[in-house]
């Protein structure tokens, strides 16, 4: 469901942790309704770069829009209604533990919608259904488990219909069966309601199974080692960094 | 007739951003039964319509044709007009029909919570048990804590000096200010209390044996540990029960590191170090202040300092100072502890550091009680 247009426009971004630079001046863009994945060894800068696009860091210079909007500049109303306009599913899923899984999905809208109690409850359950959690909706994080967790994290994320969602490592810790079915779930998101997602991944069936396109980053280069779909980059792309990834090769660790 | 007429930003399709104008509107009539939506079905029109649910009768009809545009919250409205209303929806958009589709088999009703009983029996009987797990793990903690520290006696280079010491800095060093402070002011206040009536006898002398004798016997071991408790002993908890949350306590058993040995003996060590110390910066500091009361009312410091010499005794001092060992063992002791029975999750760490310092208050009450009456006993 890729449309023409650009939901996210990263321009000239140098992210940098004090003079330690990260990333000097790159450029991409994402296109509404795609499943864009940023790959790359560790240390490269992949979650840096996913906390810079949530706003979560401020870059070091460049600029990064989101649906024409520039996220570092946004303040007050301005920021407050652009943050609503994606969700974000942390590494660890980050859901808070004093509360069910129910009440993690409806935080977001007691804060920022008038729905009565039990309209935010049907559509928290609504949510948990798509990821298949409906069941669990009456459950502490602890009671379920690890997939679910994350699961449930995308549920939370989804709870205002945000139009782009970020997605931190989701294959992380799970098992294939699972992990296969968090694709699943990916592709049934982006196809049927036409979400954009923005996915930091390692795995290389995950990147397979759903990415339309992307970028790896290279630390020695601080930068984009190469951009486009991943058949492509695995079949046709001549740069060694890129040979190993999609390969499995082993190189030499450079610190 | 209940009508509504709204404007609102309309995106143009779900999961997209772009911005314009559109009409949204909710028109129903009771006589036909028949309601009509129209234009964007979002969270805000949900939010003001969602009684509506109740107002129209079952199986009645809806016009969505003129729906351009919906959202979680207005697909929810669709699903419970469909569901718990049994309405007919007629001229919905297939691209909205098919957003709806994964909603088919949602049941009607929530699934069922966990079973979790909440009766009175139930709760009396889970926090009786609670405290005998808490009682047990005591005992145990207690005992590994013996057998590792007489370990470390006998070989004094397993201990982690390097942590102890680092400890000993952040709870001794850095508290002198606050329990200097404390101290300071309380033996003030004690003077200023004390010199009223003992006045009225003419024996306002004596405001020297109250204040040194209750500042080295019980008032400066007592606020010293309560200080250590509330800075120290709380650190400890947080520290080791973040440590537990993260695993990183797993992490040290599996690579064979006891830790009792690696986190607790160096902790306890430096409070069983520094709280004697501080005990005594704290009771001078506490005595100075008695002083500066007595000078300010004009008696001079060499009468002072001789009612102090025949009023306090070595024996005065060493029950300041037994307490105050067994004091900073135990306040760094209950720290690691409720660090080491940490739960899941940052509520657990919270409640781990809530629990250290009301419990090391409490032991430090109770021990010293202990101690007021074998003090009695042996006539000290």
């Amino acid at each position: 469901m890729v449309t023409g247009s650009n939901i996210i426009e990263v321009r000239g971004l140098t992210a940098a942790y004090g003079d330690f630079v990260l990333l000097e001046k790159i450029f991409f863009d994402v296109r509404r309704g795609e499943v864009f994945v940023i790959i790359g060894g560790s240390g490269c800068g992949k979650s840096t770069l996913m906390k810079h696009l949530i706003g979560l860091l401020p870059p070091a210079a460049g600029e990064i829009l989101i649906d024409g909007e520039n996220i570092t500049t946004a303040a007050g109303e301005a920021r407050a209604s652009l943050i609503k306009k994606f969700g974000v599913m942390y590494q660890s899923g980050a859901l808070f533990g004093s509360l069910t899984i129910e009440e993690n999905v409806m935080l977001a809208m007691e804060e920022f919608t008038d729905l009565p109690a039990d309209a935010r409850q049907l559509v928290a359950r609504m949510k948990l259904s798509l990821v298949g959690l409906e069941r669990f909706a009456a459950h502490f994080p602890s009671e379920i488990s690890g997939g679910m967790q994350k699961r449930a994290a995308i549920a939370r994320a989804m709870a205002l219909d945000p139009a782009v969602l970020f997605l931190d490592e989701p294959s992380a810790g799970l098992d294939p069966v699972t992990s296969a079915g968090l694709d699943e779930l990916i592709l049934n998101l982006n196809h049927n309601l036409g979400v954009t997602f923005v996915i930091v991944s390692h795995e290389l069936a995950s990147i397979y199974a759903v990415a339309d396109r992307v970028i790896m980053l290279d630390s020695t280069k601080k930068g984009i080692l190469a951009e486009g779909p991943p058949a492509d980059l695995r079949d046709h792309d001549k740069d060694p960094g890129v040979h190993a990834f999609f390969h499995r090769e082993a190189r030499e660790v450079s610190a | 007739m209940f009508a509504l007429l709204r404007i609102g930003i309309c995106p143009g399709v779900p999961g997209q951003l772009s911005s314009g104008l559109c009409f949204c509107h909710m028109t129903f009539d009771p006589k036909s039964d028949r309601l009509v939506l129209g234009g964007r079905l979002d969270a805000a029109e949900v939010s003001r319509s969602w009684k509506l649910l109740g107002q129209v009768s079952k199986a009645c009809q809806v016009d969505a044709s003129k729906v351009d545009v919906t959202d979680g919250a207005g697909l929810a409205f669709l699903w419970s007009l469909s569901r718990t209303r049994n309405a007919h929806i007629t001229g919905l958009r297939p691209e909205i029909a098919a957003l709806l589709k994964p909603f088919d088999d949602l049941p009607i009703n929530p699934a069922d919570a966990p079973e979790r009983d909440r009766s009175m029996f139930a709760q009396i009987g889970r926090a009786a048990c609670a405290i005998l797990k808490d009682i047990r793990e005591q005992i145990s903690f207690i005992g590994e804590f013996t057998v590792t520290a007489l370990r470390c006696a006998a070989r004094p280079r397993l201990v982690r000096w390097g942590d102890m010491w680092i400890t000993a800095q952040k709870a001794g060093v850095d508290a002198l200010v606050v329990a200097g402070t404390i101290s300071f002011l309380t033996g003030m206040i004690m003077a200023f209390q004390a010199a009223v009536p003992l006045k009225q006898f003419g024996v306002d002398i004596f405001v020297v044996n109250l204040v040194a004798l209750a500042l080295l016997r019980e008032m400066g071991p007592i606020m010293t540990a309560v200080v250590l408790a509330g800075r120290s002993g709380s650190a400890f908890a947080a520290e080791i029960g973040t440590m537990t949350v993260n695993e990183e306590i797993n992490a040290l058993q599996t690579m064979g590191l006891d830790p009792m040995r690696f986190l607790v003996v160096p902790r306890v060590l430096a409070g069983f170090i520094v709280t004697p110390v501080l005990t005594i910066y704290a009771s001078v500091l506490g005595v100075a202040g008695g002083f500066l009361v007595m000078m300010a009312q004009g008696f001079p410091f060499a009468a002072l300092w001789n009612q102090l010499v025949s009023a306090v005794g070595v024996s005065d001092v060493m029950t300041g100072m037994i307490k105050s060992f067994v004091f900073g063992i135990l306040v760094a002791g209950v720290g690691c502890l409720r660090g080491l029975q940490t739960g899941n999750g940052a509520t657990a760490v919270g409640e781990s550091t809530t629990r250290a310092v009301v419990s090391g208050i409490f032991l430090i009450v109770l021990v010293d009680a202990v101690f007021a009456g074998i003090f009695y006993v042996l006539k000290w």
